[in-house]
């Protein structure tokens, strides 16, 4: 009787340990499948030129996306100086100041931005900056992506300051440190692996933005030389290219899907990379 | 100038929780007071009053004083208060991010100190003042937080004495580490006696019998006695000292 239930548990255990391995395995399969895809059709299509030319008017072949590979950094350049500081400081109160009802208020709010769609984002930013400049610009790009970003920093860097024990600030509190300079130069020291973890994450979401960028950066198909002009990127490179009717035009916007995904894939690893320096120092 | 504490009236509470009430006592200029006392009395919050770290917790209150040679430290800058009295945290705390020598350097740095000779000349006296120079002279660059215990929690008494304050608060200093460390860390309280005053929270009674000069007995957030320290362990007064330090209860 005993023996059967015992098998019985045995045959059970294996059911679900399977179970939980198919679900496992389901998850990595789409990835795989789109990364496998992408390097079959893309990398026909990278070449040296593709990181070095501009793209060439329909019916030329060849040609690449220098200019939308340098728009995404620039971009992301743009978007950083608006993001992360608002994001970082914004963090920083959170976690010190934040038990109290703003604390909640702007928790909350930001919840809420992180759940927007992005394109909403980049109405927003036409609204606010495309509109009074009344052109298509790098800027307008930036500050739609700086928006997306700050959720993401915010609620990062809150929890990784707030990780940093109590003990601590005490220790810099006893040693008659202000306040204020306990938190930036032993508090937040102490949690800068962690939010730098969090700023790359936002970055590599914010690298394969699309919408947002439809109608504020708008697109280039030359070097861009100012911040308020119209700028290249490779979303929207991609995006123009791959709905395009030409064959060759859909080979590129394959090449721009992997250098893309490459991008993101090298920012995640970076994350990993540093949050592995962390688990060592945190100990 | 030597500088004593005097402690008038103090009570502390946390929300709606009394866990000080009415502790009056003074605490000598060059001495080391011990508080000795069961577990949750309110030792560390007596010790926390007396630099102003008790009112850093959410919901804390206080009512009485704390006279720092006279002066109200409620009316000084809190800033100051804890420039002048120093404190020894129960877990060893130093700054995560920081090496060893930027941990001892930290309070002087914070403070103003610039000059890297200065610094140095300051790192390697409290560093020897904490009996620690010898063993961490050839890597002052590693990480505070790779010493081991009981080096950490030396490493946090070289850093508390390194901006030379007038009193040094210990809360349970030995508490986490072995009786090797703790031998270092009692002969080092004879040693910084001779420039400080030292108030120490322990719930060791031995240890309070070694090191200490004053004994205060705290039960339940109230002191019951407080004496020279040969007197209290020898001849309580209170029959409640005497059944604590019987091991009677607690």
């Amino acid at each position: 009787m005993t023996f059967d239930r015992y098998r019985r548990r045995k045959r059970v255990n294996v059911l679900v340990s399977a179970l939980a391995f198919l679900c496992a395995a389901i998850t990595i399969i789409p990835l795989l499948m789109i990364l496998g895809h992408l390097l079959a059709q893309g990398a026909k299509a990278v070449n040296l030129d593709f990181f070095t030319q501009l793209p060439k008017p329909v019916g030329e072949v060849g040609g690449g996306m220098a200019n939308a590979i340098v728009g995404t950094l620039i971009l992301i350049g743009l978007a950083c100086l608006v993001g992360l500081p608002i994001g970082i400081i914004g963090g920083i109160y959170l976690a010190e100041f934040g038990n109290n009802k703003t604390g909640w208020l702007v928790r909350f709010m930001s919840d809420v931005l992180n759940g927007t769609p992005s394109i909403v984002i980049g109405i927003f930013a036409y609204t606010v900056v495309v509109l009074p400049m009344k052109r298509f610009s790098a800027l307008a790009g930036g500050f739609a992506l700086g928006i997306i970003m700050i959720p993401t920093v915010i609620r990062a860097t809150e929890e990784l300051v707030k990780l940093v024990p109590t003990s601590v600030r005490e220790a810099g509190l006893a040693l008659g440190i202000p306040q204020w300079r306990v938190i930036l130069r032993i508090v937040v020291p102490s949690a800068k692996a962690g939010i730098v973890t969090g700023v790359l994450l936002a970055v590599a979401r914010i690298g394969g933005e699309t919408a947002p960028l439809l109608f504020t950066a708008f697109g280039n198909q030359f070097w861009q030389r100012r911040l308020d002009q119209p700028i290249a990127s490779l979303p929207v490179q991609i995006f123009t290219y791959a709905i395009s009717p030409f064959e060759d035009w859909h080979r590129q916007a394959w090449a721009g899907a992997l250098v893309l995904v490459a991008m993101i894939l090298i920012t995640s690893v970076l994350t990993r990379v540093v949050t592995k320096g962390q688990d060592r120092s945190m100990r | 100038m030597l500088t004593g504490l005097a402690v008038e009236k103090l009570g502390a509470c946390f929300g709606q929780k009394q866990v000080l009430n009415g502790i009056s006592m003074t605490i000598g200029p060059n001495l080391v007071t011990a508080i000795i006392g069961p577990s949750g009395c309110g030792k560390s919050t007596l010790i926390r009053c007396l630099n102003r770290l008790h009112e850093t917790v959410p919901g804390a209150r206080q009512s009485g004083r704390v006279l720092l040679d006279g002066q109200d430290i409620s009316q000084m800058d809190p800033v100051q208060v804890r420039r002048t009295i120093g404190m020894v945290f129960q877990k060893p705390n130093p700054f995560p991010s920081m090496s060893i020598y930027d941990n001892v350097a930290a309070g002087l740095r914070l403070n103003g100190v610039r000059k890297r000779h200065r610094l140095d000349e300051y790192v390697e006296k409290s560093l020897r003042m904490g009996a620690l120079w010898e063993e961490v002279a050839d890597r002052l660059d590693k990480p505070g937080i790779s010493l081991s215990g009981g080096q950490q929690q030396r490493l946090c008494i070289a850093r508390a004495i390194a901006i030379e304050p007038k009193v040094l608060l210990m809360d349970e200093p030995c508490s986490a580490l072995d009786p090797v460390s703790t031998g270092k860390i009692e002969e080092l309280i004879q040693e910084l006696k001779k420039a400080l005053t030292i108030v120490i929270v322990t719930h060791n009674m031995q240890q309070a019998a070694r090191v200490s000069d004053y004994t205060g007995f705290l039960l339940l957030g109230e002191l019951i006695e407080f004496d020279e320290t040969p007197k209290l362990f020898t001849n309580p007064r209170d029959k409640r000292t005497e059944d604590y330090i019987t091991g009677r209860f607690g």
